[in-house]
């Protein structure tokens, strides 16, 4: 079946596939749910920021949600209806965290916007990579990473390697796309060639999946691509991106490389073929292949809107009961979900509904007997049980040295280890621990910078102040009688330039917090973010209100002067009194 | 007699060539590392809040290097930075006394707008320049820079600032220790 | 909550164990036709010490005692130190020998899989320089025997210290093939003489060239259902028969053929189920190449040039604790860091 060299990687595993569980049928539509939860977060990156208004009506493929920042990209209307609601939604993540999402109510006429194909061989590639960015185009098999970025400049790649291996268990969606669309995925993988510059097209097929190979083959026949399929030993995890590679270029790429450095990049088929759909129909990324599988009484593969609620999704399906939990992802890499009322996202390439029966309880965890079956199933050959020793010792600089980062996660060295030792929950939580350490260690260096800049300001006007006593020392014997005025004056200066530089200092800091995360709680209200004239009319006002309070301060007698400051605290004395009976109010109101 | 003082001169010899050798490496390999107080100032949190009893983390350092302070001193640091300075200057680990109240999450502070007179005292009192505002004018703390010292929190005359914990996001979110459920068959 | 991966298919821990135990059938068969019930008895014992020994100390700590015990560790530890011990040694002997093996050596360092040293061998070593005498009383194989041993005498012998007739252990004590060679050379005694004798067979001792056969096939057995790898065995026999063959190339008349030691003594054993211990054994594979090189050697010279008639523990026990030192200078290479790869 295979005319091409492989090249095979250390380790790997062989769970049992269940793949014929839902790689019989084709793919399904999934009909209009009840509301669509679209997640603004859905790249690796940052969040995009909302577009529309609560209340606004869209067209299905309207952006509604701007791209912010370079690693991140648009957010599209899935269909079209009216936004419900702007605010946080839990997000599908391990976490169970929510992000800002977009809810739309689809009014089941699913009208598009106009679409533009884009003339991608006329015009600049950062135009093409604006394009993409802005119909919103991720990695579709599970990385969720901005595609834009990954179309790196001419010439640097020779290779493109097309992802359909498909390692995991259970999950087909890449199977049926290859099936089905072939020639839209050739197609995207034509352009995505042709603009890298690329010499030749190698696509990565399990020899698990004999029709793809088939259908693809005649594809690339029949377009004439300078292209090859190469069958590969079903072995997990052999479509990981740095596994594929090796396998079918003998090149390794370390972590912290990128694979275009060394001539090759990987895209996944179901990216390519959205590419190709963004390119020449001008669709953005709405929708995915999702596998429903598992205990289901329908399991197969459905093209569903990104938002759609799983739950909804799910009765699809058909969800038998004895379920004990729903799995996002495939069984080595997925996470739990905690609850189903969550939007698909671009990374769900599968939902797998657990049983008792094959997603067994886990066994008592035993002690590790550094038996090395570990070491020996690792796809980059680290040593998973020394990562365990060290974890359990907090021994962060030697996760660092023995390469923890190295890392992909894949679930190998679980799968073998006759302890049952959860070992890729030791490694997700070092990795956790020494990034919160470093950004604490981050977050102390600016603040010691910002402290130590203090001090220094602070020196400063002392330093000043006292220079400028020193040069008022010899005036100050000429003019006796209006020695107030000039100190006054220089006071008032000195007030002033700070009030400018503290302004400045708000104006600036809220247009950062402008920037960034508007949609996380905003504790306090920024300060007016400009300058205005009317301002500094006001606060030049004030001033000269001061300074005159201060002239007749400075002119009345002593009793006046007791009698006025005993005023002046009464007044403050009053308000303190309010402000206490405010606060008190409030808290009884709060206990209420 | 003869072999006794031929051996004690033989391990004199020893003793001079081997102290000449390890002088020399001593002298020239010398390694020229930071000073002390900068490595101390490395591992506190820099919230310069003075809870450890000095005027912020720097003075707290220098104390340590002179060894006058104790290392369990220092709140924000929590347990695990008394761990790395015992590491550190080679002590034994000591527990936090049970007065200080430890583990207590990151708090960013919040100034009630509605009650703020713009008397700039927190304002000075800030450690890190964290709140802006001019006098007669409402001040306000900028939440990136809040190290959570809470030095703020007492000078106010008119109490109206207050701690609220850090949310958690997707990038401060951590993993879990693994907890591994061990049938304990006696309890202590 | 569950966390990926949601499958695992490993050999449990305990079926691993078993079928450690069960590679070591085939050599104990053997050592049991060739020296009496007395082996028996002594694994029996020592089984018996360990399981007791192991529930005490994981109720001391806390742990729970079912799963632990039934991972088959302890019984393995006991088998391997009855299997090293003379089969008519007295009863308290191996229950010392396991008692200190599975109480000292691996739960008072922290339980399975935190014992730095090989527990069988420790509670080896311990009993031969403590009693050095009970020790070396090795008794001559059944069909050499000078006085008639049946099971019951043996098993007399054994708890009693006394042979039915009355007549104490002298009466049936002969040294093992090693120790004769010793013995024998100390005397002056030409080697081939020694070799001569019915003591010898063609490859070894009479009856311990089928003992070490027995545990070969057993390490047969094991690498082909792929508990152990090949690395270990492979290296070690084969530091052994360099060792020996180049003592042997040097004077052939004061050192015996490689051969006779790969077959005598515990080599065999050693090679299949001593050095091939996880938990005390390098996990680098370049650390293994060192780590059984090394041992090999060591247990060939301290057999020749030490005071003792058998090496393998005291090599073995010398190189775990170079072990942690070795797994941290050879750790290989990562995919993708590789000098020369192709990058």
């Amino acid at each position: 079946m295979n005319s091409r060299t492989i090249f095979p990687f250390h380790g790997g595993v062989h769970p049992p596939e269940f793949k014929d569980l839902s790689s019989g049928a084709p793919i399904a539509a999934a009909p209009l749910p009840s509301k669509l939860v679209v997640p603004l977060l859905q790249s690796v990156g940052n969040c995009a920021r909302p577009l529309v208004q609560v209340g606004e009506r869209v067209l299905k493929g309207q952006k509604i949600g701007a791209p912010d920042g370079a690693l991140s990209v648009a957010v599209h209307a899935p269909t079209s209806g009216i936004v419900t609601a702007i605010g946080p939604a839990m997000l599908a993540h391990p976490s169970g965290l929510s992000e800002p999402a977009i809810t739309i109510e689809p009014d089941g006429e699913d009208r598009w916007i106009d679409r533009q194909p884009l003339d991608w061989r006329n015009v600049e590639p950062r135009i093409v990579r604006e394009h993409l960015r802005d119909m919103g185009i991720v990695g579709l098999g599970g990385a969720i990473f901005p595609s834009h970025l990954k179309i790196v400049e001419k010439g640097k790649v020779k290779t493109l390697i097309v992802n359909g291996a498909e390692c995991e268990p259970y999950i087909t969606c890449d199977d049926r796309l290859m099936r089905e669309r072939a020639e839209g995925i050739l197609a995207g993988a034509a352009i995505v060639r042709e603009l890298l510059g690329a010499q030749q097209i190698l696509v990565g097929i399990e020899d698990n999946k004999p029709e793809a190979v088939a259908i693809m083959r005649e594809a690339i026949r029949a377009s004439g691509l300078p292209a090859d399929v190469g069958v590969v030993p079903t072995l997990y995890p052999s479509g990981a991106a740095k596994q594929l590679i090796k396998l079918l270029t003998n090149i390794e790429v370390p972590s912290g490389v990128r694979s275009t450095d060394l001539g090759v990049q990987c895209f996944n088929v179901g990216t390519l073929y959205t590419i190709w759909r963004a390119i020449e129909f001008g669709e953005p990324a709405i929708s995915r292949v999702v596998t429903l599988t598992g205990n289901v009484e329908r399991p197969g593969n459905y093209e569903a809107l990104i938002g759609t609620p799983l739950n909804e999704l799910l009765q699809l399906a058909g969800v038998r009961p004895q379920a004990t939990g729903y799995v996002y992802g495939g069984p080595m890499m997925g996470f739990e979900l905690a609850n189903l009322d969550i939007g698909l996202s671009k990374a769900g390439n599968c939902i797998i509904v657990r049983d008792a029966v094959h997603f067994p309880p886990r066994p008592l965890e035993m002690p590790c007997i550094r038996c090395g079956k570990c070491a020996d199933a690792c796809p980059i050959e680290l040593q998973p049980m020394d990562f365990y020793w060290f974890t359990r010792s907090k021994r962060y600089d030697k996760l660092e040295q023995w390469q923890l980062f190295d890392c992909i996660e894949c679930g190998a060295c679980a799968y073998v280890c006759p302890s049952h030792i959860r070992l890729v929950d030791y490694f997700r939580y070092a990795k956790s621990e020494i990034w919160a350490d470093e950004r604490q260690m981050k977050a102390a260096d600016h603040a010691r910078q910002r402290h130590e800049f203090r001090q220094f300001r602070e020196e400063r006007e002392k330093r000043e102040k006292a220079e400028r006593l020193a040069a008022r020392a010899a005036p100050k014997a000429v003019e006796a009688n209006s020695e107030a005025a000039p100190v006054d004056a220089a006071d008032a200066e000195r007030a002033a330039r700070i009030k400018a530089a503290m302004e400045r200092a708000a104006a600036k800091n809220a247009a950062l917090n402008v920037e960034s995360a508007p949609l996380v709680e905003p504790p306090a209200a920024p300060t007016e973010p400009a300058l205005d004239e009317e301002k500094a009319a006001r606060i030049r006002a004030a001033m000269q209100k001061r300074e005159e309070e201060k002239a007749r301060l400075a002119a009345m007698s002593p009793e006046e002067r007791a009698a006025l400051d005993a005023e002046k605290a009464a007044r403050i004395a009053a308000a303190k009194e309010k402000a206490a009976a405010k606060k008190a109010a409030q808290e009884q109101d709060k206990a209420e | 007699m003869i072999a006794f003082l031929e051996a004690i001169l033989i391990m004199v010899v020893l003793a001079v060539v081997l102290g000449a050798v390890l002088g020399f490496a001593a002298i020239k390999y010398k390694v020229d590392d930071d000073p002390l107080v900068d490595k101390i100032d490395e591992i506190l949190p820099q919230t310069q809040c003075g809870q450890c009893g000095y005027p912020g983390c720097k003075p707290y350092a220098t104390a340590l290097a002179a060894g006058e302070a104790e290392i369990n001193l220092c709140v924000p640091g929590g347990e695990d930075g008394v761990r790395k300075l015992a590491d550190l200057l080679g002590k034994d680990f000591v527990p936090m006394s049970a007065e200080v109240q430890v583990e207590k999450p990151k708090s960013y502070a919040v100034i009630d707008e509605n009650l703020c007179i713009g008397c700039t005292l927190c304002l000075q009192a800030c450690p890190v320049d964290a709140i802006v505002g001019s006098a007669k004018h409402l001040h306000t703390v900028l939440v990136k820079e809040c190290t959570g010292c809470e030095l703020c929190v007492a000078p106010c005359p008119v109490n109206c600032i207050s701690m609220k914990p850090v949310p958690e996001n997707l990038t401060s979110w951590k993993w879990h220790y693994p907890v591994i459920p061990l049938k304990v068959k006696k309890q202590a | 909550m569950m966390t990926s991966p949601f499958v695992a298919q490993p050999m449990p821990l305990n079926r691993l164990m078993y079928r450690v135990i069960g590679a070591l059938l085939p050599g104990m068969a053997v050592a049991t036709w060739a020296f009496g019930i007395g082996v028996l008895v002594q694994v029996a014992l020592a089984v018996a010490v360990a399981l007791a020994t192991e529930a005490w100390c994981l109720n001391l700590r806390r742990y729970p005692v079912r799963p632990y015990l039934a991972d088959g560790s302890a019984v393995l530890t006991a088998c391997l130190l009855a299997l090293s011990i003379p089969p008519l040694a007295p009863w308290w002997l191996v229950v010392l020998g396991t008692f200190i093996a599975v109480g000292f050596v691996k739960h008072l360092f922290g339980g399975l899989g935190q014992n730095p040293f090989n527990p069988a061998m420790i509670g080896f070593a311990a009993l031969i320089v403590s009693f050095p005498a009970q020790m070396s009383r090795w008794a001559a194989p059944l069909a050499l025997a000078p006085a008639d041993l049946d099971a019951v005498a043996q098993i007399g012998l054994i708890f009693t210290g006394h042979l039915s007739s009355g007549a104490g252990f002298d009466a049936v004590a002969s040294a093992t093939p090693l120790d004769a060679i010793r013995t024998g050379l100390l005397q002056r005694i030409p080697l081939a003489d020694i070799l001569g004798t019915p003591k010898f067979g063609a490859l070894g001792g009479a009856a311990q060239q089928w003992i070490a056969l027995g545990y070969l096939l057993g390490g047969l057995f094991l690498w082909q259902q792929r508990v152990i790898q090949w690395r270990l065995p492979v290296v070690f026999l084969g530091s052994v028969f360099l060792t020996a063959t180049l003592f042997y190339w040097a004077n052939p008349a004061h050192y015996a053929s490689p051969l006779l030691h790969l077959f005598a003594g515990g080599t065999m054993l050693g090679a299949f189920f001593i050095v091939t211990d996880p938990v005390t054994s390098p996990t680098t594979p370049l650390g293994q190449i060192i780590f059984a090189g090394l041992a090999g050697v060591l247990a060939y010279l301290i057999r020749v040039l030490g005071n003792f008639p058998d090496g393998v523990a005291f090599s073995v026990i010398i190189m775990n604790i170079v072990v942690p030192f070795l797994d941290q200078y050879t750790q290989p290479a990562v995919f993708g860091r590789k000098k020369g790869g192709r990058a």
